[in-house]
């Protein structure tokens, strides 16, 4: 096997067992964009993971000189249940600790549902109640209509 | 439980106990929707009768329970009529209409309507249909006109059949059946069968529901049949239609192999799933299911408005 290096960061986060193939939905969720990139970003898209119920593959994301806020933890923890976020400090691991799930969540992700009315202009969050964790699925409070694309509908 | 102030949006809400204790009290209300008795018990009360969409039977059903008991109507039944139509908010108008009545009934197009306009209200809120999501009343005046034509719902072979995917009618009904331990059996073409959620929910409650697409082969042993209307709209091909609401049109030669006493519903209107023949058979409940609309509402309102003595 080819060992794959990517060099330590020195301030920054690490987001480490993201389900394979949601890399690119963990960017979108970092509200990454070619306007805002001020420092590297390392994208590790499928590579061996000996974790346990993974299928034997993961997603890494390293991005320098930010750390994450709750709520973008929280959404990740919609797409990837068993993610850890490794917060380094020079060089160091500082924090680490594993995403959450709570058993119901607000105003992160829209409904599927486009007859849905918290989609129609009314003054409120779109509210959910966590049906399953892993893989993530959502039951919309008002609508009742179950979600498990979930990266679809982030808000 | 007491009812009191509560609202009714999803038929999820409630266990067999409470629905039970609903059935009961609509039955007692029977003669007074019949007008055998008289009563004023909820005098002076107001309803907000909203309905965003059309509906004859629901909405004048329940006006009707209400002025049995003795409850004001106010309504608005027609959306370009309110200040929706000017772009308010549904919440602005609740909020709004909740100032004016004590109880709001409330049909709209758009799913979780109902449970949003709980959230604005002080008030309790009825769910009269939102959409193609809940229609709880539906759900217990059929699970009324059910119990009172078998006796029981516990251990029946329910056959539902049509449109089993967008009427919402059967979709507040399999949950409510499944709480009661009825077997359950889904007729329609593969497009139109009930939708992965609402199945999974179900056997998550220990349903096990049958499929198929051969209603003359499951009449035999049905108890209860439940006939919803086919929409023309739903097919891009009219022919398909043709062939499709064909075979599922009950007549009196579908019904020969039926349990002489095999109860036939339909939530209405019908255009011609059922033909007329059958009205005159004891099969046919689906005009007592209608009435029963109004024991059930009203049963509804003398509960959460807290009426005593009846």
């Amino acid at each position: 096997m080819i060992e794959i290096k990517v060099a330590p960061i020195r301030n920054g986060t690490v987001i480490d067992h993201i389900t394979a193939g949601q890399a690119l939905n963990v960017l979108k969720i970092l509200g990454v964009n070619e306007y805002n990139i001020d420092s590297t970003i390392s994208v590790l898209i499928r590579v061996p993971s000996k974790k346990e119920g993974t299928g034997g593959w993961k997603d890494v994301v390293k991005v320098e000189d930010r750390e994450l806020d709750t709520k973008t933890v929280d959404k990740i923890a919609l797409i990837a249940p068993n993610a850890t976020i490794v917060i380094i400090r020079d060089y160091s691991v500082a924090e680490k600790k594993k995403v959450l799930l709570s058993s119901s969540i607000s105003g992160l992700v829209r409904c599927s549902n486009p007859h849905c009315i918290t989609n129609k202009n009314e003054p409120v969050a779109p509210e959910f109640e966590v049906i399953s964790k892993d893989p993530p699925t959502l039951r919309c409070k008002y609508c009742d209509r179950t979600m498990s694309k979930i990266s679809d509908n982030l808000i | 439980m007491s009812f009191y102030d509560k609202d009714i949006v999803s038929i999820r809400d409630f266990d067999r106990k409470q629905i039970e204790e609903i059935l009961r009290v609509s039955e007692r209300m029977v003669p007074y929707a019949l007008g055998k008795k008289r009563t004023k018990v909820l005098e002076g009360r107001i309803l907000g009768n909203l309905f965003f969409e059309p509906s004859t039977r629901t909405r004048l059903s329940f006006e009707s329970a209400a002025h049995r008991l003795g409850v004001d109507v106010i309504d608005v039944s027609e959306m370009s009529a309110t200040s929706i139509s000017k772009g308010e908010t549904l919440a602005d108008t609740i909020r709004m209409v909740d100032a004016y009545c004590d109880l709001i009934v409330l049909r709209h197009p758009h799913e979780g309507a109902a449970r949003l306009a709980a959230k604005f209200s002080e008030n309790p809120v009825i769910n009269a249909g939102d959409g193609a999501g809940s229609h709880p009343t539906q759900t217990l005046l059929d699970l009324f006109t059910i119990k009172r034509a078998k006796g029981k719902i516990e251990g029946l072979n329910i056959v539902l059949v049509g449109d089993l995917k967008y009427g919402r009618t059967v979709h507040s009904l399999i949950d409510a059946l499944t709480e009661f331990g009825a077997n359950l059996t889904f007729v329609a073409p593969e497009t139109l069968q009930m939708p992965e959620d609402n199945v999974k929910h179900v056997k998550g409650k220990g349903a096990k529901p049958q499929f198929t697409d051969k209603l003359e082969h499951v009449i035999p042993h049905a108890d209860v049949l439940y006939v919803t209307r086919i929409q023309k709209e739903r097919f891009p091909d009219p022919s398909e239609y043709n062939k499709v609401a064909g075979m599922y049109r009950i007549n009196n030669e579908m019904l020969r192999e039926a349990k002489k006493d095999l109860v036939v519903l339909h939530p209405l209107p019908r255009v011609d799933e059922i033909a007329p023949e059958v009205d005159d058979t004891l099969h046919a409940k689906y005009f007592e299911q209608a009435f029963n609309g109004i024991p059930v509402r009203m049963a509804l309102l003398y509960l959460i408005l807290g009426g005593e003595g009846l």
